[in-house]
């Protein structure tokens, strides 16, 4: 019942987005895009840092792989969508070798393994200037059609890869995949004992937080027809994708798409008023989220949060009776 | 260019580094906490005696220990009050709290500083010894940097409140039950974590050129140099930043500065894998 009430309203939700291009302006089809681009990352990165436990920090760096591989295909001739593909499965596969590197590190370890990998995949995109433009940037072949297609075709296309990351999402949470990557989240030495083949569980985890990163990246790339090293590998970005998942609550299905929504209206009613203070801001999120909602917005107790008022709401009057 | 010069480059380098990482190795020896304040740590160091300078004209070298004491103030309330309570929890929640806090002090930085690289230039003039030649200003910066990591270490060794700090890193339990104030040692580790960023700012500023955007890359530094010297030890960091600084000039020279920074990010990555104490650091602190 329970998890019907959950696809419900991620379905709803999806459709409202889906409905934006036909309801609202240029400017609310734009939120729609972040959201579902967020959404896609943060479901993504669930995957590694919710079920698994691992404090990865390097989606920037898929990300910007992605938008990289995606608009270098693309100036080489190869056609819009296949260009997509082209990049997804480059960054699936230079996750998985990646993870199987760097995946013998743990906790504080891998969290800066994780971090100067962002750092690392940067350095070297700035100094490859005979590929990548360097610090230049690279243009982007525009997508065709008026703004209002180009913008709809790319929220459909960003609608589409998180339904898939969702969809993935639910199937490995249900599968012995999930069973194994929760597990390793608890101890992992035990479920190495009991047989859990730690060592693949967590390089697939590692790649499918990477895969849907990097096909938001190559078609963000063509959305915004132009990248560069310092945008594309954003050290915000590492951290405002596990901040959304957190935020939502880590390790649940609908935690990653709930967060990264809040997230991104929040930062965009702040951006409208304060664009000077946008790093605060976040920061603020971040202080409060770690002192108030430790475990996400999903995993408030509603009920006794309810039943407390409730109370308060009728102490109240009884009190101001007794005073008086 | 000489070899020697590239070696000399690379020492007074290198002693800056070792200042730049010694504090964030405490930190996190210590607290367990990997400390995405310190870069914004030093450039405040730097600012502050930047803009102490400009206005009242006193050599930077005097206002150290005033900034340094600042900083240390500003890292015993942030520990005291905020990740005190946290101090416990997985490295995901501290990192990100920190890496939280971080993003407020860079804001905070660059609406009241601006980003504009600022140096305080002091005109000292340079040394020179056959062909090679040493500015007297980074000579002067080498020898404050690695006077302070003798401090530092004689302060760990021989002082109360650095064996304490020794005695929680060793066993928190333990400690506690010996009456030592946990939280207050931690306070103070941070807060001795934040005087030393603060001290390489100062130093920095009147070596280089500094500005806001430099924080990612003063922290990645202390990413390496960490790894290269293990966790929480003074003479490790010593040894590591040296390291680094050596093999960055030498990088700089073979095969172009822009890639300096590559090869000690390449170099952490497969020092992690291979060796993840680091080459001096002790078995089971990790």
């Amino acid at each position: 019942m329970k998890q019907f009430l959950y696809f419900g309203a991620f379905a709803l939700w999806v459709a409202l987005i889906a409905a934006t291009p036909l309801l609202a302006d240029n400017y609310t089809i734009r939120i729609a895009i972040s959201i579902a681009m967020f959404s896609a990352m943060a479901v993504s990165w669930n995957f590694i840092g919710g079920f698994t436990g691992y404090p990865s920090f390097s989606t920037a760096a898929f990300f910007g792989l992605g938008c990289y591989a995606g608009a270098l295909a693309q100036r080489n001739g190869i056609p819009l969508v296949m260009a997509w593909v082209f990049a997804t499965l480059f960054v699936a596969v230079f996750a998985a070798m990646l993870g199987a590197i760097i995946l013998r590190l743990k906790g504080h370890y891998f969290a800066i393994g994780s971090i100067a990998i962002v750092d690392l995949t940067r350095l070297i995109t700035s100094s490859w200037g005979s590929l990548t433009g360097g610090g230049d940037g690279l243009n982007v072949p525009l997508l065709q059609g008026s703004p209002q297609e180009v913008s709809a075709l790319v929220l459909y296309v960003m609608l589409a890869i998180l339904i898939v990351a969702f969809l993935t999402s639910i199937y490995v949470d249900r599968s012995r995949l999930g069973f194994g990557l929760k597990c390793i989240s608890q101890n992992e030495d035990a479920a190495d004992m009991v047989g859990v083949n730690t060592t693949s569980f967590k390089i697939v985890a590692y790649t499918l937080s990477a895969v849907f990163c990097g096909a938001v990246g190559a078609v963000y790339a063509s959305w915004v027809g132009y990248i560069d090293p310092t945008d594309s590998f954003s050290i915000l970005l590492t951290l405002k994708v596990p901040v959304m998942v957190l935020l939502g609550g880590a390790g649940t299905l609908l935690g990653p798409v709930l967060g990264a929504g809040v997230f991104v209206m929040l930062e965009e009613v702040f951006w409208a008023n304060f664009l000077e203070w946008n790093r605060a801001i976040l920061g603020g999120i971040i202080v409060f989220l770690i002192f108030f909602l430790p475990n996400g917005l999903l995993k408030i107790q509603y009920r006794t949060l309810y039943g407390a008022l409730v109370q308060k709401l009728r102490s109240a009057p009884k009190q101001a009776e007794k005073s008086s | 260019m000489d070899i020697i010069q590239i070696l000399l480059n690379g020492i007074v380098l290198g002693s800056l580094y070792a200042c730049i990482a010694i504090g964030f190795s405490l930190v996190w020896g210590v607290l367990n906490i990997i400390n995405m304040l310190h870069g914004s740590f030093i450039i405040l160091g730097g600012y502050l005696a930047f803009f102490a300078w400009q206005y009242s004209g006193v050599n930077p070298v005097f206002l150290l220990p005033i900034i340094a004491a600042l900083l240390f103030g500003l890292g015993y309330l942030l520990q005291y009050f905020f990740i005190n309570k946290v101090v416990m929890s997985p490295v995901l929640t501290t990192l990100t709290l920190t890496f939280g806090l971080d993003m407020i002090l860079y804001n905070l930085m660059t609406v009241f500083f601006t980003a504009t690289p600022r140096r305080v230039t002091l005109d000292l003039g340079t040394i020179n010894l056959g062909d090679m030649y040493l500015p007297v200003d980074r000579l002067m910066g080498m020898g404050l940097a690695l006077f302070l990591t003798a401090l530092l270490f004689l302060v760990m060794r021989a002082s109360k409140i650095g064996r304490a700090i020794v005695a929680v890193r060793m066993d928190r339990q333990a400690a506690t039950l010996m009456g030592i104030r946990v939280n207050n040692v931690y306070a103070i580790t941070f807060g001795i974590g934040a005087f030393m960023a603060g001290a390489a700012g100062v130093i920095f500023s009147m070596v280089f050129p500094i500005t806001t955007n430099l924080t990612g890359t003063f922290l990645g530094k202390a990413f390496v140099i960490c790894v290269i010297g293990g966790l929480g030890s003074v003479p490790g960091a010593l040894i590591g930043g040296i390291a680094l600084g050596l093999i960055e000039s030498f990088a700089g020279y073979t095969i172009g500065p822009q890639n300096a920074t590559t090869v000690g990010f390449v170099l952490m990555l497969f020092l992690l894998i291979v060796r993840p104490t680091g080459l001096v650091g002790v078995k089971g602190y990790e």
